[in-house]
């Protein structure tokens, strides 16, 4: 048995830290606290479908609003119309997003990079629109949307959002690893090989469209699971919150966080939620601060010239010079 | 004061090094041939004239250093590069591969009578005024190659392998009309070519390159009759 | 038939404002290679300095040739600063940048101007033309874009810097050989393309009101049509912009449930163009050597 085991005591170890961790934090927590930080794992798993796909894979996806809308919808559905469980409807979001995203996977093989934006920019677009047809107003509640309740505490004696927050972060966490197993095994050393030499890497015999369009789905699932989360975190889902800007939202927590890695993925969804709410302190300072999105958008640029790895990026190259 | 004075050029790109310390140079009016087999570095070394590579070292232009600029810079003071592959305008007319060839020039009238005498050097390029540039064979881009660097007006001509991938007797005709050039123009050239024959025929002067290293120099006369440069590059 | 007449000159109308964005894509791209998805936003600015100009001078001519002006340097400017250090980046860190210009214009215009819709007088004359098959100025906006198109295409036919633009376009190595500068050819293109977006933003404003949001949409059918036309040919683009005018208007009146289907119908188009005839109706096909 010659292949390395991607379940390393390193690996073991971190998970339980990190379980450990999240379980921590929450007591010292505000209820409100981990209403945000429900919503910045949301992003967070969203943010790592994006990871995989356009940091691993090379796929570029401006459009993950579209899935991540996708995953919330099924959700407040099976919720308000079945009366379903919230945390049953999750396998089920994640299946029904994964099946989006494989199947866009397919003309998205034909096309490449700037395409393939201009294409996700356009589901992007469109997604709203879609949500507001007529003719599906009754499952999606049209332009109002649809309302429910939070899930009940899973424990006796937890409020309801530090109970939220504890799934949250125990489903991310297992994504999380579930991400890393992937990315190191055989499969992520070929979805690597797509990025970066794709010709390459079908003459290796590696099955491009295979791996590309399943890819794709494993993101759209991941974009939807965080799409239902959100969705459980704010009992509401509408058409026009799930707009181009969404898409943006989750580019923005990728490259700040650092696109080709998984941790940055968490750190991308804090940025966006407490990120968001610091700039959103600052710019109320003055009349003459410009509105968060200008800042971050300014920030955006300046990470594309000298921090295109985001933060973990950063911080690994800092850490690998450390080390020489 | 020559023309042309390279001294110490080293070239690189990025981490790999393609010239070590390479020294030539070219009297005004006159025709230097650098020969060399494929990968000597002889395409790099017009490059580095042209400045589109990295490099170390001195490369002096009618006395001036012209290390420190841009490419566009480069031929606005009358140095005119006939690339690798010709470097056509593929979608443009041939015509207006010749106005491009102009652009530095200001002089409407000059610039028309020069398009008259390009043709007047080739008349096959007349011939195809508007066709697409694209849409001609080989050897009648490599015309307008030269075509177009004459429209600058240029002070020194750098060629590269004009003759790559041409039939002999289109190899031959364009020598003869390069020749032409050289007496009717005064044009100075600095001709970098594998078919050493032919480019001994033209050139005054003339080095020889090996992976990046200048191994004999000295007049074209002295280059064909040593029995080395005879036996590897003339192959008899 | 009336109707049908009414609809078809309609979609022309806001068909020519498409064909201005599908004009502006396809200058910065086939300059660049690169999408501009601010395009919009730049517009979208464009327009409200427009208005900002208007209600200073009470001329809507005057501020509309200011605000193109405008736009116009502002293009150059942000090509030679914020696009310029990532010309040879990896693709995605140009579209990240595109994606800030775009958020930076979109906060920028409701900071400045707020998100209330704001209105913006035609230039053209509003009792021009009598006639029930067509209002005076969506015949103004068809005319006069076609004016802007024809000057367009008479500069890159027959002016030098025109044929230099479209040369270092092509071939930037052969453009720099006989003394272009690259650079600034981009910087060119980029002001030319925020100038046609500036005049496609006042066009469209009388049309579907100015506010922030205006152009997200009109930006997409813009990629539709220039996608259709096929992005390597500018005149494609134009008439792509056309056709996904009139289809749209077709497809609100015709198809049930099209009239709120338009952001679809334009997704629609670009995937299935993407798909299955990528070089679009009038393009030629590159073929990338491997």
């Amino acid at each position: 048995m010659n292949r390395p085991n991607p379940i390393t005591r390193k690996l073991a170890f971190s998970f339980a830290m990190l379980v450990f961790v999240g379980i921590a934090l929450m007591f010292v927590a505000s209820e409100y606290t981990a209403y945000q930080v429900t919503t910045a794992l949301a992003y967070g798993i969203a943010i790592l479908g994006l990871n995989i796909l356009t940091g691993y894979n090379g796929q570029f996806s401006i459009g993950h609003s579209a899935f991540f809308a996708a995953g919330a919808y099924v959700s407040a559905i099976l919720i308000t119309f079945a009366g379903w469980h919230p945390y049953a409807t999750l396998p089920i979001a994640a299946a029904v997003t994964f099946s989006m995203g494989f199947l866009f996977g397919f003309p998205a093989l034909r096309l490449e990079g700037l395409y393939l934006a201009l294409a996700t920019f356009a589901l992007a677009v469109a997604t709203p629109q879609i949500l507001k047809v007529d003719a599906l107003e009754h499952w999606t509640g049209g332009v109002q949307g649809l309302f429910f309740d939070k899930p009940d505490p899973i424990f006796a004696g937890l409020s309801v959002d530090h109970s939220l927050y504890l799934v949250t972060w125990l489903v991310f966490v297992v994504l999380m690893v579930g991400a890393w197993m992937l990315l190191h095994s055989r499969s992520g050393r070929a979805i690597m090989a797509i990025r970066d030499n794709p010709i390459a890497a079908s003459t290796m015999g590696i099955n491009l469209a295979l791996y590309k369009t399943t890819t794709f789905g494993i993101s759209a699932m991941l974009a939807g699971v965080g799409g239902a989360f959100f969705a459980l975190a704010n009992s509401f889902v509408s058409p026009d919150t799930f707009n181009f800007f969404i898409a943006v939202y989750l580019l923005v927590g990728s490259v700040v966080g650092g696109i080709v890695s998984i941790p940055g993925a968490l750190l991308g969804g804090l940025f966006y939620v407490f990120g968001q709410e610091y700039a959103e302190e600052f710019s109320n300072l003055s009349e003459m601060i410009p509105p968060p999105w200008v800042t971050f958008g300014v920030l955006l640029i300046l990470m594309m010239y000298f921090a295109p790895f985001g933060i973990w990026g950063a911080i690994e190259r800092g850490w690998a010079r450390l080390k020489r | 004061m020559k023309l042309l004075e390279v001294k110490g050029l080293k070239a690189f790109y990025r981490q790999t090094q393609a010239l070590y310390g390479v020294d030539f140079e070219l009297e005004e009016g006159s025709i230097t041939t650098i020969l060399g087999a494929n990968g000597a570095g002889k395409t790099t070394t017009l490059r580095s004239i042209s400045r589109m590579v990295r490099t170390e070292g001195e490369i002096k232009f009618d006395g001036q250093d012209i290390t420190g600029l841009s490419t566009e810079k480069v031929a606005a003071l009358g140095i005119a590069h006939v690339p690798e592959g010709r470097g056509t305008f593929v979608r443009q007319s041939v015509e207006e591969n010749l106005h491009l060839g102009a652009y530095t020039r200001k002089n409407k009238n000059d610039v028309a009578n020069d398009i008259d005498r390009v043709y007047a050097y080739f008349p096959r390029l007349m011939e195809r005024r508007q066709q697409q540039a694209g849409t001609l064979s080989g050897g009648e881009q490599q015309m307008l190659a030269i075509g177009r660097a004459l429209m600058l007006r240029p002070r020194l001509m750098l060629l590269d392998e004009p003759s790559f991938g041409l039939a002999p007797l289109i190899v031959q005709e364009i020598y003869e009309i390069m020749a032409r050039i050289r007496d009717q123009e005064k044009a100075s050239m600095l001709l970098v070519e594998q078919n050493a024959n032919i480019a001994l025929n033209l050139a005054d002067q003339a080095y020889l390159l090996e992976t990046g290293h200048v191994v004999m120099s000295g007049e074209s006369e002295v280059l064909r009759n040593d029995e080395n440069v005879r036996k590897v590059y003339l192959g008899y | 038939m009336d109707l049908f007449l009414q609809l078809t000159l309609a979609g022309l109308a806001i068909g020519s404002v498409y064909a201005c964005v599908a004009l502006a894509v396809v200058m910065i791209y086939q300059a660049t290679d690169h999408f501009n998805f601010a395009q919009g936003e730049m517009a979208m600015f464009s327009t409200f300095v427009a208005w900002a100009l208007y209600q200073v001078t009470g001329s809507i001519w005057l501020s509309f040739l200011i605000a193109v002006a405008l736009s116009f340097i502002a293009g150059i400017i942000i090509e030679r600063v914020i696009v310029k250090p990532v010309e040879n980046a990896p693709i995605f860190n140009q579209i990240i940048v595109f994606i800030g210009l775009l958020m930076i214009f979109n906060n920028l215009a409701g900071w400045f101007w707020e998100h209330t819709t704001k209105t913006l007088p035609s230039l053209f004359p509003k009792h021009g033309i009598e006639s029930t098959l067509i209002s005076t100025h969506n015949l103004g906006v068809i005319l006069f874009t076609l004016l802007i198109l024809g000057v367009t295409f008479c500069f890159f036919k027959f002016t030098k810097v025109g044929l230099a633009m479209r040369a270092a376009a092509a071939n930037p190595d052969s453009a720099r050989l006989v003394g272009i500068s690259v650079g600034w050819m981009l910087a060119l293109g980029w002001g030319l393309a925020s100038a046609i977006g500036a005049v496609g933003g006042v066009l469209v404003a009388p049309i579907v009101f100015l506010e922030p949001n205006m152009m997200s949409g009109v930006l997409l059918y813009g990629f539709a049509g220039a996608l259709l036309g096929g992005v390597n040919s500018p005149g494609g683009a134009v008439a792509g912009g056309l056709m996904v005018g009139v289809l749209e208007n077709w497809a609100r009146q015709y198809v049930p449930g099209g009239s709120e289907l338009g952001l679809t119908f334009a997704l629609i188009l670009i995937v299935g163009v993407l798909m299955f005839k990528p070089a679009g109706l009038f393009g030629r096909v590159i073929i990338k050597r491997v």
